[in-house]
């Protein structure tokens, strides 16, 4: 699977747009590997390109790429380890499993000559053998391999000299896989190719569980080393390899610490699996705090920063969400802020803004959260005795409770923080602090530019191909991504019509009014209510959205739904304009599981009608209740097409997209 | 009369400058001016229901043309034509079956003198309806006929009449505006108990622990409510505020001081919470033939969300806001724009609204329509005074008030009169 990935992102270009490839410079770092510039240059010796190692089983294989690979048939054997890991197939162990994938049949020949000579069992432990390896960061497995690999009989130190670099891109699997191919380049036939392989293997046969015991041990040893030494023990190249490899090791680094203990004996396939399990276990995000849980929220309080008194009159259906009267801990905030110490400046200044809602919109949120977080690293020094990455995760840990303190966090600022923990989790132990805190500031740089800043440049460049002269767009409160459309099809000299929706209590259209009649656009300001009036005029309706979720709903300004909802009953195309960092894989079906609560006071209070504002009497009474809602889910059904920065997609594509950026996040 | 014209141009000026709002408001004061308006008419002696229609009609058409869109006026100004009609015809006919009851009793034996008088009797029945005919699709096409049967009619009406009962002819005259001004007593009644009508419905519709959604006020659906809350029904009520008049918050309020639990929400909202709403009860501006409704704004959205979430959606209409007119483009034709002062704030958009961009058009449009359309199909029910019906029944219950013949409110040419 992982061989026809590569000349498929070159033959087939459709893909490219969505995003199913891996860039183009990934490839080259996969070339310049000793072996795959020594093997030969035919397509396979892409196999050990990264876009193996990104575990991302997308394509469709497509039927002549069989016959591709049929020639070469050598590739198949070395590139179905590989494929263990990205296989989640048998939940229990079973050897035939291994290669049962593969599809060419010289691949299962050579195992069975490999099987004649070693036998199942042991085979499948040497690869066990080596995992704990793949484990280890680049710099210590360099020193445990050539150090302490006691009586393990294995040659690796054949291989080292030409192809440690690559292997170690990989996991273990790889280690054996060079020779092979090596091998191949000097014209090996087939039968060469199992002798070897098969006398490869008895040799690491030879491990005994008390071996590896003792193998894993020197590593940790050796790991615990590597980390006091520092960088020195790496070599001027093996720096450029802890910059390439670091990524896909780091995939599988906590899991597989874990699974030291848990059981040595178990099959690699199954490791892998178990990673990939846990991984996933692992990003399942925690479930969100419930406020009907009384318990919970009393132990929440006693830790909070940010005193909020609860609303009233809360909202019956809505109790399991956090309800609380606004405005009033400002004042008492500003006063607590020289006291507090564990919250960084900045990170507070942020908080502030969210409370008193000075920045808002999910882009803008999101910026100045990690702005904030970036400041923050940047004075971060290391305690004592303590652990950058262990210390570090927990002080953004306790800067978000705080932020979530000040306001519930959105989406997209769930999935920033996600990115910068699994930073900070992967730093490689090597770096000094200073250099560390240099990658993460540069991390979250790197973030904010590709991620929000230049994909709103793509989606702009995407969406305003959608805009024909004599369009009238309607747009729905204000999103930054569809007025940078709208002032971007208008630089193009585009003629065209803008319809803002606006609705209560925020009001949000009328800066977007304010701002679009500034640049000249001819703009129609309506309020939500007479959307189905306004509709039959409107061609295309372009929405701003601060998450789509995985089952395609679109969850955004509350108001989004009613206005897709009419546009689909008239037939007007709904383009929901997000930039893929707001895609999560969570799932919603209504918009009351899980939404945000307003300020209640808003809803009552309507500016410039005193004949309305009159509630004050009846604030006592039990039986009023405001609601404020800030967002709903839009179903899927209403959405003609998402517009991200990997190109248009239909909703249901979402969680095509939602799996790939999360591979993306490793290579980042 | 001179006082009788100034009324009608002091209530003229009230709906041009739309001043009166509401549909029963309006209702209940046409009602009331038409009343008026018979009440001063002179009769002639012959052809005393034709002149009463020619001075509603021609009252009738100012009315409507101030407020077009107002279609309480036209439905209130039909509705006592065909009062006028009936009780005409029930006079006659009662006159008639009295002739014939006389004559019945007089000779009882004779079969043959039987079947004239009933012959004659549906003659003049037939006679009476032909003369009180406005221009109808019929008339108009069959211009000679028609002007040849009314003279015709007429004089031989007088004819008949004259031979038999020329005496209570005055008091006949008497009675008919004497009835019609009973009957359109019974309407202003109607109108103003509607509310009491649709309301003792209530308990039927609404059931213990119900979630309901209304958006904006209605006082139909206000009443509709608390007349449930009274009969010990507990339920909770969603109020969207109805942007952009925000009755929703005077109705929330008035909810709350009866002791409902209400939550009110925003108009965005809608469907947001519909999910979790069991019925929706909306009020009405007006009910079309073909079962659309003529709603506040934002009932359109709402009633596709409850149709999304199969919802029902119930219209409460009292009987005045049934009209006898099928809509052609109601979102446009049967709507009116407002200003769009209650949108934006004149004073921070001036600069916007005053840059006309070189051609003269301004950049900033801004929409404030009044009303919706929903249409029939999104209806799963409207409770009007007579009781529940379907969207598809509506035709028909309108039927009941209007006569076929005054759906165009016009002054009659002179020829009939």
């Amino acid at each position: 699977m992982d061989s026809r990935r590569t000349p498929r992102t070159v033959i087939d270009p459709k893909v490219r747009h969505v995003g199913f490839f891996a860039p183009p410079d990934r490839a080259n770092s996969g070339q310049t590997d000793p072996i795959s510039t020594s093997s030969s240059p035919s397509p396979p010796a892409a196999d050990i390109s990264p876009s193996g190692n990104s575990l991302s089983p997308v394509m469709i294989p497509p039927p002549r790429q069989s016959s591709d690979s049929r020639p070469i048939p050598l590739v198949h054997h070395p590139a179905s380890p590989l494929r263990r890991e990205s296989i989640p197939s048998g939940s229990s162990y079973n050897p035939s499993d291994f290669f049962a994938p593969a599809t060419s049949p010289t691949a299962s020949s050579s195992f069975a000559s490999m099987t004649a000579v070693g036998g199942y069992g042991e085979s499948s432990d040497d690869v066990v053998a080596l995992s704990p390896g793949r484990a280890v960061r680049g710099g210590s497995f360099r020193a445990s391999a050539s150090s302490s690999f006691p009586g393990g009989g294995f040659d690796l130190t054949a291989l080292k000299a030409s192809s440690v670099p690559a292997s170690e891109l990989t996991t273990v699997s790889v280690v054996n896989m060079p020779p092979v191919i090596a091998e191949k380049a000097g014209g090996a036939s087939v039968e060469m190719q199992n002798n070897r392989t098969a006398n490869l293997k008895p040799a690491k046969e030879k491990t005994t569980k008390a071996e590896r015991r003792a193998l894993q041990e020197a590593q940790r040893a050796a790991k615990a080393a590597a980390k006091a030494e520092g960088s020195k023990l790496l070599g001027g190249g093996s720096s450029a390899v802890t910059s390439v490899n670091v990524k896909p090791v780091k995939g599988t680094k906590t899991a597989s610490q874990k699974n030291d203990s848990v059981s040595v004996a178990a099959s690699d396939k199954k490791v892998g699996d178990r990673l990939a399990e846990k991984d996933r276990k692992k990003e399942v995000p925690q479930p969100r705090m419930q406020y009907d849980d009384k318990s919970r929220v009393d132990k929440a309080k006693r830790r909070a920063v940010v005193n909020q008194t609860e609303a009233r009159n809360r909202v019956e259906l809505f109790r399991h969400l956090p309800q609380y009267e606004h405005g009033t801990q400002l004042p008492d905030l500003e006063s607590k802020f020289y006291q507090l110490d564990h919250v960084h400046p900045a990170v507070y200044k942020v908080g502030l803004q969210y409370l008193s809602g000075d920045v808002s919109g999910g882009n803008a949120r999101c910026i100045a959260m990690l702005q904030a977080f970036r400041e923050a690293i940047k004075d971060y020094l290391t305690p004592p005795k303590k652990n950058l990455c262990r210390d570090l995760t927990a002080k953004i840990s306790s800067y978000v409770s705080f932020l979530i303190e000040c306001r519930p966090l959105s989406i997209s600022m769930g999935n920033a923080i996600r990115f910068l923990k699994s930073r900070i989790a992967k730093l490689p132990l090597t770096l000094s602090e200073s250099e560390a805190k240099a990658l993460l500031q540069s991390d979250i740089d790197r973030f904010i530019s590709e991620k929000i800043i230049l994909a709103d440049k793509v989606i702009v460049k995407h969406a305003v191909t959608k805009i024909r002269d004599g369009d009238v767009l309607l747009t729905y409160g204000s999103s930054s991504a569809v007025e940078m459309i709208l002032l971007h099809a208008h630089e193009l000299g585009k003629q065209f019509r803008v319809v803002i929706v606006d609705s209560r209590p925020k009001l949000e259209g009328q800066l977007l009014l304010r701002r679009l009649v500034g640049k000249g656009l001819n703009c129609t300001y309506t309020h939500i209510n007479a959307v189905s009036y306004i509709m039959h005029e409107v061609t295309r309706v372009f929405l701003g959205a601060s998450s789509v979720l995985c089952n395609g709903t679109v969850y955004s300004r509350v108001g989004t739904a009613c206005v897709a909802m009419v546009a689909h009953a008239l037939r007007v195309p709904v383009l929901v304009c997000c930039e893929a960092y707001k895609f999560h894989e969570r799932v919603q079906l209504d918009s009351i599981c899980s939404n945000e609560l307003g300020d209640p006071d808003a809803i009552s209070k309507v500016p410039g009608r005193v004949d309305l504002n009159s509630f004050d009497h009846l604030a006592s009474s039990e039986k009023l209740q405001l609601l404020n809602l800030i967002y709903d889910a839009t179903p899927s059904d209403y959405i003609s097409m998402i517009i991200t920065d990997y190109g248009m997609v239909p909703p249901t594509s979402v969680p095509v997209i939602v799996r790939e950026y999360r591979r993306e996040h490793l290579w980042i | 009369m001179p006082d009788m014209q100034a009324l009608v141009n002091e209530f003229l000026v009230k709906l041009k400058k739309r001043k009166i709002e509401g549909s029963q408001a309006t209702a209940k004061q046409t009602a009331e001016l038409i009343r008026s308006v018979i009440s001063q008419q002179r009769v002639p002696y012959s052809n005393q229901a034709g002149a009463l229609m020619d001075a509603v009609n021609a009252v009738g058409e100012q009315l409507i043309a101030a407020n077009p869109v107002e279609l309480a006026v036209g439905n209130i100004v039909r509705r006592v034509l065909h009062i006028i009609r009936e009780e005409y015809l029930s006079l006659t006919t009662a006159a008639v079956a009295g002739l014939n009851l006389l004559s019945v009793s007089d000779d009882e034996d004779d079969t043959e003198h039987d079947d004239h008088p009933v012959l004659s009797a549906a003659a003049v029945a037939a006679a009476a309806r032909s003369t009180l005919r406005p221009p109808s699709l019929q008339t108009l096409l069959e211009d000679v006929p028609d002007a040849t049967a009314i003279p015709r009619t007429s004089s031989s009406g007088g004819d008949s009449e004259g031979k038999s009962k020329s005496a209570d002819k005055s008091s006949r005259t008497r009675k008919l505006k004497h009835d019609v001004i009973e009957a359109v007593n019974e309407l202003i009644q109607d109108i103003s108990t509607c509310h009491e009508q649709i309301a003792e419905q209530a308990v039927e519709h609404i059931h213990q622990n119900e979630v309901i959604l209304t958006l904006g006020s209605s006082r139909t659906v206000l009443e509709f409510l608390c007349a449930a809350k009274e009969k010990k029904r507990s339920f909770r009520v969603f109020v969207a505020e109805g942007a952009p008049r925000y009755q929703g918050h005077l109705l929330a309020k008035e909810l709350v001081s009866r002791g409902l639990q209400t939550t009110l929400i925003t108009d965005s909202a809608v469907f947001a919470m519909i999910s979790r709403v069991n019925m929706v009860i909306v009020g009405a501006h007006a009910v079309m033939a073909n079962g659309g409704v003529i709603a506040p704004v934002g009932l359109n959205m709402v009633a596709l969300a409850a149709q999304r979430h199969a919802v029902p959606f119930v219209v409460l209409a009292g009987s005045h806001k049934l009209c006898p007119l099928y809509p052609h483009n109601p979102e446009v034709l049967l709507n009116e724009l407002r200003s769009p002062s209650e949108l934006l704030d004149f004073g921070e958009f001036s600069e916007c609204m005053d840059f006309g961009s070189g051609t003269g058009s301004p950049l900033l449009h801004v929409v404030n329509p009044t009303f919706d359309y929903v249409p029939p199909k999104l209806v799963s029910l409207f409770i009007t005074d007579t009781g529940g019906h379907n969207p598809s029944y509506m035709y028909r219950l309108i039927a009941d008030y209007y006569s076929a013949d005054d759906l165009v409110v016009q002054r009659r040419p002179a020829t009939g009169s």
